[in-house]
């Protein structure tokens, strides 16, 4: 019973929230999510209230969703803006991308007569009360293009000062709203290109107009000195020899451009080559010194009469314990050049460039990952190790093979066979292996010959993400996207041939 | 047990020295002991200085009064505490709420993490259906691909979002935790499928005669038997979660809305050497739960990591 009824109270709060989703997508025209909200909602009342056969379903249901639209839906939805131009100066519509063009290029009509200006508050929006230079009173807002009012309250010399319903703002009001009174934009119509109401002083007000006029028909902008501006067919205004651009534009498909661009644009492609190769050089590195250390140290310690061989091990995994993101800054502080500790105080003052130089800013990275890397490697081995059966160590002892020799091609086959999967796992984490990167050296040192903030240390990832939320530069989510689908291709080619040739898919029954 | 661990050190005795039944009689002689043990006991000393070093340097820098990057340097000659003070009176950085909200985060998470991961592992354990295999398999390569590889359309996912649930949209810790789940049966159901399948089907079928429904042995056996690996599950996911940079740094704006691992990192970042000491002291304090539950609990969580493939 309780089971029923728990069932019935979760079904109906989650069909309670898909109804009021689809009201606010109706009434925002977002009919491609409307619709993938119906069908879920549908398909999971659909599994739990039937019975039989869908018993499987609703054990799954609840994570396969969380997985299909925060794992794989992103992944296709990655795929789709790699095929756009979307970026800070490209992420409206077009429609939007015209009246914001419009607005930036506005400017005092010249000798322009003055609107007698009232600043009204309405719960925090402002009105513009004023009166025209004819007498006629009319107000509006940002929102609300200009129309005459009939019952202002007016002042002796006619200006309209209050009106019903509105608050009148006195002079330390607009004194302490300076800034968000001049930013105030009132459309003279519903046109955009008919102009707008601005002021500087709060006391009057200008019309203001566009520089630059939209021929709706022929797709053109055209300034005042007669530059057209064409529709450029990549989401921007500009002129017909590309020399100039208006800003914003907006989003368009592409098509390949952006990988296009990513290995063709001069300022791009040497460093993203160089990226690709470290990326992989870090990752293969990575693998290899912090199994090598591992898996030394687990022989090392896995000694029948070591004393104190508990202590020794809490002590190594340490590391490991640690949280990820807080080493590669205290590794950064510590070899930091001018006042780390390891330049202090272990090379005595001296100024080793760790974290500036290209090439010791690589070894400094793979030093740090193998700090954070070796206990995992050291535990999986360990377990790996202990679980070797005995007897073949004593058999081929018997046989005469030293320790070396043992280890070389008994032990240590063996042991590569029950950890492969885990180093291919390792690659394809430390492939992406974005904190330490990040948290280290940002990435740095810069490459000096891009604008680009890429540097000698930085992975895949790492660009990525300066791509697409760097500071300064444009944000390019297209070509952020293009990258990340590139990390997809690869991570997914090497894992198919890496299990391929591991036996790890076969035990799956 | 009994039998074989004589025989086992019968065989490294034998093996290492000539005369076995000599060896406690024997004169204590440093170059036997040396090439036996003692090059273990030298390089175990020299690692535990390489993992334990960094960490007792940022111990000794949270405890410097001084506050600067060079001021570090000098381990352990002052100890104060105004590091951990300025830590938490300091409006800059709301270090108590970045606290809280990586724990609520965290917790969140990893408590819907293992719970999602055990229905999934209780269907792939028990049932058979169509499309089992290959959702097992997927599963295991969707595992290669972090989530955060997608980081730029959960960004603009999320800010879509915003426009009707604002709620779970950019800014929000809940969508924030929304997206983390996404992850939740990727990582950990495989993990979780081993150790389900070691439970006796017997069990199940015993209580399905006694009239027992599904949902019934699936909370009331199975997810008590299994605790371990919820446990294992759930710590590793809570790690993972509070140690997470990527999505959270582009979701969480508002500095008070922050976990530690982003606000910490803006905090160090914007004054490097000038805020080290304070950096420091958040860090130990960050660190030292996740480290002691980590300790506390190391054989399980070891015993899960090998469990997912080394049989």
């Amino acid at each position: 019973m309780t089971a029923l009824l728990v069932k019935i109270v979760l079904l109906g709060i989650l069909d309670a929230l898909a109804v009021y989703a689809l009201f606010i997508m109706l009434g925002l025209h977002q009919w491609v999510p409307l619709a993938a909200t119906v069908l879920i909602t549908g398909l999971v009342n659909w599994i739990y209230l039937g019975r039989g056969k869908r018993l499987p379903a609703k054990y799954l249901t609840p994570g396969v969703i969380f997985l299909l639209i925060f794992q794989v839906f992103v992944v296709l939805f990655s795929g789709y803006i790699a095929f756009t131009n979307y970026s800070d100066g490209h992420n409206s519509t077009k429609e939007d991308a015209v009246s914001s063009i419009i607005q930036v290029a506005e400017k005092r009509v010249a000798d322009s007569p003055a609107y007698q200006l009232t600043i009204l508050d309405n719960g925090g929006a402002y009105s513009f009360l004023v009166t025209d230079p004819d007498g006629a009173v009319k107000i509006g807002s940002a929102d609300q293009p200009l129309k005459v009012v009939p019952n202002a309250t007016l002042d002796s010399t006619g200006k309209a000062i209050g009106l019903n319903g509105y608050t009148t703002l006195n002079l330390s009001q607009i004194l302490a709203n300076q800034s968000a009174i001049t930013a105030v934009r009132v459309p003279l119509s519903d046109d955009p290109s008919a102009g707008a109401l601005h002021t500087d002083d709060a006391s009057a007000a200008y019309v203001y107009r566009s520089d630059l006029q939209y021929d709706a028909k022929a797709d053109t902008f055209a300034d005042s000195n007669n530059v057209v501006y064409v529709n450029s067919g990549r989401g921007s205004f500009a002129t017909a020899d590309g020399a100039k651009t208006l800003s914003p534009g907006w989003k368009v498909d592409v098509g390949i451009d952006n990988f296009v661009k990513a290995f063709t644009n001069q300022q791009l492609s040497g460093p993203l080559w160089r990226v690709i190769l470290w990326t992989f050089t870090f990752a293969i590195l990575s693998v290899l010194t912090t199994f090598a250390l591992g898996l030394f140290l687990a022989i090392v310690l896995n000694h029948p009469r070591l004393r104190g061989k508990k202590f020794y091990r809490v002590l190594v995994i340490l590391p490991y314990a640690f949280p990820a993101f807080l080493s590669g800054l205290v590794w950064a502080g510590l070899l930091n050049p001018q006042f780390g500790f390891v330049n202090q105080v272990i090379f005595g003052g001296a100024h080793i460039p760790w974290l500036t130089d290209p090439m010791l800013a690589r070894f400094s990275v793979l030093l740090v990952n193998l700090w954070l890397g070796y206990p995992y490697m050291f535990l999986v081995c360990t377990g790996a190790l202990q679980s070797l059966p005995e007897e073949l160590e004593e058999a081929a002892r018997v046989d005469g093979a030293n320790p070396w020799r043992v280890f070389r091609s008994i032990k240590l086959p063996l042991l590569l066979v029950s950890v492969a999967p885990l180093l291919i796992a390792s690659f394809a984490f430390n492939f992406n292996n974005f904190n330490v990167i990040y948290m280290l050296t940002k990435g740095w040192p810069r490459f000096t010959d891009t604008t680009f903030d890429i540097g000698s240390t930085d992975l895949l990832i790492t660009m990525v993400y300066k791509v697409a939320f760097g500071q300064g530069g444009a944000r390019d989510y297209g070509l952020a996207s293009a990258l990340s689908i590139l990390i997809f291709i690869l991570v997914a080619a090497i894992s198919i041939i890496a299990f391929r040739r591991t036996k790890a898919l076969e035990e799956i029954n | 047990m009994v039998t074989t661990a004589p025989t086992t050190t019968d065989a490294h005795t034998s093996g290492n020295l000539p005369v076995p039944v000599a060896m406690t009689k024997r004169p204590f002689s440093f170059r036997r002991w040396f090439r036996d043990t003692g090059w273990r006991h030298l390089i175990g000393v020299i690692m535990a200085i390489f993992a334990v070093f960094p960490l007792l340097y940022v111990l000794s820098a949270s405890f410097n009064p001084g506050g600067s990057l060079v001021g570090s340097n000098a381990l352990f000659t002052k100890i104060d505490l105004q590091n951990y003070v300025n830590l938490f009176t300091n409006p800059d950085q709301p270090f108590a709420m970045w606290f809280l909200n990586t724990i609520l985060i965290g917790v969140v998470t990893s408590v819907s993490t293992v719970f999602l991961g055990a229905l999934a592992a209780y269907a792939f354990s028990r049932m058979r259906f169509r499309g089992r295999r290959a959702g097992l398999l997927s599963l295991m390569l969707i595992q290669m691909f972090p989530q955060y590889l997608a980081v730029v359309a959960i960004f603009l996912l999320l800010s879509a979002i915003s426009n009707v649930f604002p709620i779970l949209g950019l800014g929000s810790q809940l969508g924030l935790i929304l997206v983390y789940l996404g992850g939740a049966l990727g990582v950990n159901t495989y993990l979780m499928y081993g150790f389900f399948s070691t439970v006796p089907v017997s069990i199940d079928e015993a209580a399905k005669l006694d009239g027992a429904s599904h949902v019934q042995i699936f909370f009331t056996i199975i997810l008590r038997l299994v605790a371990p690996i919820l446990a294992v599950v759930g710590l590793l996911s809570f790690i993972a979660t509070t140690g997470e940079y990527v999505i959270a740094s582009i979701v969480l704006t508002d500095p008070s809305t922050q976990t530690l691992a982003v606000g910490l990192y803006s905090f160090v970042s914007q004054a490097f050497s000038n805020n080290w000491s304070i950096f420091a002291a958040g860090a130990v304090l960050a660190a030292v739960p996740v480290m002691a539950v980590f300790l506390a609990l190391q054989k399980y969580i070891v015993g899960g990591l090998i469990s997912g493939s080394v049989k």
